[in-house]
Formats: structure tokens, sequence, C-alpha cells
């Protein structure tokens, strides 16, 4: 029994999950630095690339099946394509989040008010960059790193915290703004539902791995902060 | 746990001085189908023999150890071979009907265990055999000619018919698919799931997919001890986590084809 073949094709199945995934870290990245300058252009070629994301993940997608009917994968090969066949689902949404973020930038057009908080564009970079070293990790099945990026969720969770107070102050300064800041409140909650989806990547890598189906979403902890106060809204006054 | 069917302790298998099954330990369950898989040499179809001393028949072959059924050691000197034959059917690679009629492969087994019926309780014996082995539809009406006229997977459903006619409580199979067609093959495995809610069916396969598609607990057997010459079980478990997530690495490498 020779495995040649079906080594390269898994070669090729994880090259062409890495590039969607690269795809669509730039897609994130590039909607909110176009938000932040207020660069119409550019969240205009946002949205348009989604389009190719969503091919490509449909592409991906059959591969993935091709291969399992074909190859008949078991055990850590199974596993592997069924984490792929997940995670081309979970980098469409991100992708669609990266459009939606484009599209809040194309409706609010030209006002220079809400100004828009500078928190968003570290916030992406923070997704984008756990994103990448989600999808190296499956990669190179290193399962430590698969579970330690979920716990950076924390960090990106503090940024959507000052960006909302900042928003808040903004409504308070001038509550005309209130449905513009609402638009924006949104791609800040676009980039934090990002980051939870890279959270599901790596679950699902750490199922690949170990075979271990574990829920790392900290949500829970964050509704029991809440509950003891420590994420609940105050007056900034 | 449901008491296992059969339970083997401490199974050794030698033929002359080669230790060819080395420290066995299976609990087999009942009522589920078993698969026993592992590479070319491994000594899958030596442990299956084993089940119901068909070994005893090769030169040269000891058991050492236990194979408990109903509690009975099957090899206590007190049992008679032809008995626990009986009660544990076997199953062959190549189908291998009797060159009678089909009504006389099944008649005649059961005649030489003693049937005593009439002509219509025999007729009623064959009946069902036949029907237990899906088969009837297909042979009413040509029960007396040749079983060997049957296709292939026919004669193998034939040969199935005449275990089941001896009313056994376990049935082995020895690759019982390997000489069919892919559809003549999925009618014995679609025959296997139908018979394990009487029987205790243990399968060797060399063909994993087959393994996975109908068994309920896999066996995974690998050459171990010196120079890596006798075989052993090495992991045992629900067929679902040997083929999605097996312990040990060998199985691993096994069932994805890394080796074998």
């Amino acid at each position: 029994m020779t495995r040649k073949a079906f080594e390269q094709q898994l070669r090729e199945l994880l090259g062409k999950m890495l590039v969607l995934g690269s795809m669509v870290e730039q897609a994130l990245m590039e909607s909110t630095e176009a938000l932040w300058k207020r660069d119409l252009e550019a969240s205009r070629r946002v949205v348009e690339r989604d389009r190719e994301i969503n091919d490509r993940r449909f592409a991906l997608e059959a591969l993935t099946i091709g291969l399992i009917a074909t190859q008949q994968p078991v055990a850590g090969d199974l596993r592997l394509l069924a984490a792929v066949l997940e995670i081309a689902g979970e980098l469409e949404r991100i992708g669609d989040y990266a459009k939606g973020i484009a599209i809040i930038n194309l409706r609010m057009g030209d006002t220079l008010q809400p100004s828009v908080p500078a928190e968003v564009t570290i916030m992406s970079q923070k997704a984008a960059d756990m994103l990448h070293r989600a999808l190296i990790a499956l990669v190179n099945k290193d399962v430590e790193a698969a579970r330690a990026i979920p716990q950076e969720d924390e960090e990106i969770d503090a940024f959507y915290l000052r960006i909302y107070w900042d928003l808040m102050g903004q409504i308070i300064r001038d509550p005309s703004l209130i449905e513009r800041v609402n638009w924006l409140l949104w791609a800040a909650h676009n980039l934090e539902r990002a980051a939870d989806r890279v959270t599901n990547i790596c679950e699902r890598t750490v199922y690949a791995i170990t075979g271990e189906m574990t829920e790392m979403d900290a949500t829970w902890d964050e509704l029991e902060r809440e509950n003891s106060g420590l994420l609940q809204p105050r007056s900034p006054f | 746990m449901e008491q296992p069917a059969l339970e083997i302790r401490n199974l050794n298998i030698y033929y002359g001085h080669f230790l060819a099954i080395k420290d066995v330990n299976l609990s087999i369950p009942r009522h589920q189908i078993t698969a026993i898989i592992g590479p070319s040499g491994v000594g899958k179809s030596t442990l299956l023999r084993a089940l119901n001393r068909m070994n005893e028949l090769v030169p040269g072959c000891r058991t050492e150890g236990e194979i408990l059924f109903d509690g009975m050691n099957i090899y206590d000197p007190r049992v008679d071979p032809v008995e626990v034959r009986r009660r544990i059917g076997m199953v062959f690679q190549k189908p291998n009907p009797f060159p009678k009629s089909i009504y006389e492969n099944i008649a005649w087994g059961l005649r030489i265990n003693g049937f005593r019926g009439s002509r219509a309780q025999m007729d009623e014996a064959v009946e069902g055999a036949l029907r237990a082995a899906a088969l009837w539809d297909e042979v009413k009406d040509k029960l007396h000619q040749s079983g060997l006229s049957l296709s292939g997977g026919q004669q193998q459903r034939l040969c199935i018919a005449r275990v089941v006619a001896l009313q056994p409580e376990v049935i082995l199979l020895d690759e019982p698919a390997s000489a069919l067609d892919p559809i003549a093959t999925l009618k014995i495995e679609e025959l296997m799931r139908e018979l394990k809610r009487d029987y205790t069916l243990v399968i060797v396969t060399h063909n994993m997919q087959q393994a996975a598609r109908v068994s309920d607990y896999t066996a995974m057997m690998m050459l171990t001890g010196e120079g890596e010459r006798s075989g052993t079980v090495i992991e045992f478990g629900p067929t679902k986590t040997i083929f999605t997530n097996p312990r040990d690495k060998r199985t691993e490498d096994y069932v994805t084809g890394r080796f074998g």
C-alpha cells in the first residue's frame, strides 16, 4: 500500500486552505483599514473579492469531499479532512464579516462623524494574526499552539470594550450620531465574532490532531465575569 | 457489559517451535460482529481457527491458554471438538458447497448431526436456513439443482445457510467475501448484520473498509515479540473508535495505509 499520492493530495489540500486563509486575513485587515481611513474604493474591492473567497471555499470543500470519496480515509486522515471541511466554512464566514465591515464603510459614505476608533485596526490585525497562526498550527499538527490561541481572545474582547466606550462617548456628545455609531459597533462586533471563529478553527485543529472534541469558547467565562460586575457597562462619568 | 460470547485468556499458539500467536486476551461480545484485522501473516486466521478448535487439524499445531465459551474452556480434554465446531460454525474464504443439490447441502449437515425429524420437518429446516441466509427467494424453485450451479455469492450464502442450519451460537467467517464481486460482497455484509440478531459473528478480513462497514468491534493484530515474528492483538475496541481515533500508533499507521 502506498500513500505517496494521497500524501501529495493532502499537502495540496492544506496548501489551498492556507491560500484561502490568507485571502480572508487580508480581507479582514483591508476592510478595517478602509473603514478607519474612510477609503470607499478599498471597501469596494473587499466586497468584490469576497466572491472569490466564496468560490475558493466551495472548491476546497469539493476537493475534500473528493478525497473522502476516493481515498476512504480513516483515523487521523479522516479527522483532518473533517476538520478542513469545517474550517472551510469558518473561513468563509470570517470573509463575510470582513465584507460586512466593508459594507458599513460604504454606507457611512464620506461623513467624518462619528470618528472610527483607532483600536479597530489593532483589533483586526490581532484577529488576522490569530487566524494565521491557527491555520499554521493545523498544518504543523501543533496541538499546543491550537490550545493556546483561543486564550488570546480575551485581548480581542478588551479591544471591543474600549471601542464600545469610545463610541458611547461620541453618542453622549452628539446623540444624532446614534445610527452611524450603531454601524461602527457592528463593525467591531464583526471583528469580535471573527476571533470567535478562530477559536472554532482551533477546536477543529485539536480534534484533527488528538481526536478530542473540546469546547474552547470563553463565552461562559465572559458571562461569569459580567455577572461579577467586571464587564458591566459603567458610566464613563 | 453482557457476558461475552467467547473469552480468550492468555492464548499462545505454536506451529512446532514457532510461536505464531502470543498472549492474546480478548472478550468477543455476544450478538455483535467482531472483525479481526491486521497485516498478512500476522495470524488472523490462526486466531479465528483457534475459536472452534480447527487448528487441531493442522499437524504440529499446539495451543496454550483458555477460550471460555459459556463458562467452559473449549480446550478442556472433556470437551468434544465436534460439538464445539457445531456450536461455533465456520464459513471459509472460498465458497465450498458439497457437489450435491442445494437441498442436500443443508439436509446432509443436519442428518450427520443427528436430525431425526420427518421429511416435512426437514423441508422446514432447510427453508428456514435458506431464508436466514437470504437465499430462499433465489433458490426455492431449484432446490434440487446442484449447489455448484449457483453464482459465487449465492454459493457463499449457501455455505452460511449450511452453518446456520446447525443452529450454532457463534459463526466464524474467514475472509468470506474476498472471492466475491462488490454486489455479492454487500449482500454478504447485509446478511451478517441480519444474522447478528441471533448469532455472534467473528470475521477475519483484509478489507479494512469491510471491517469498518460491517463490524461493531475490531481487534487489531500486529507482529510482536522476539524478532517481531509472533502475532498478537494490540488494540481492541468499538470499530468507530478504531477507525476514527485509534489509541495505538501502529493501529493508526495500519488503518491509514502507512504500512501493511
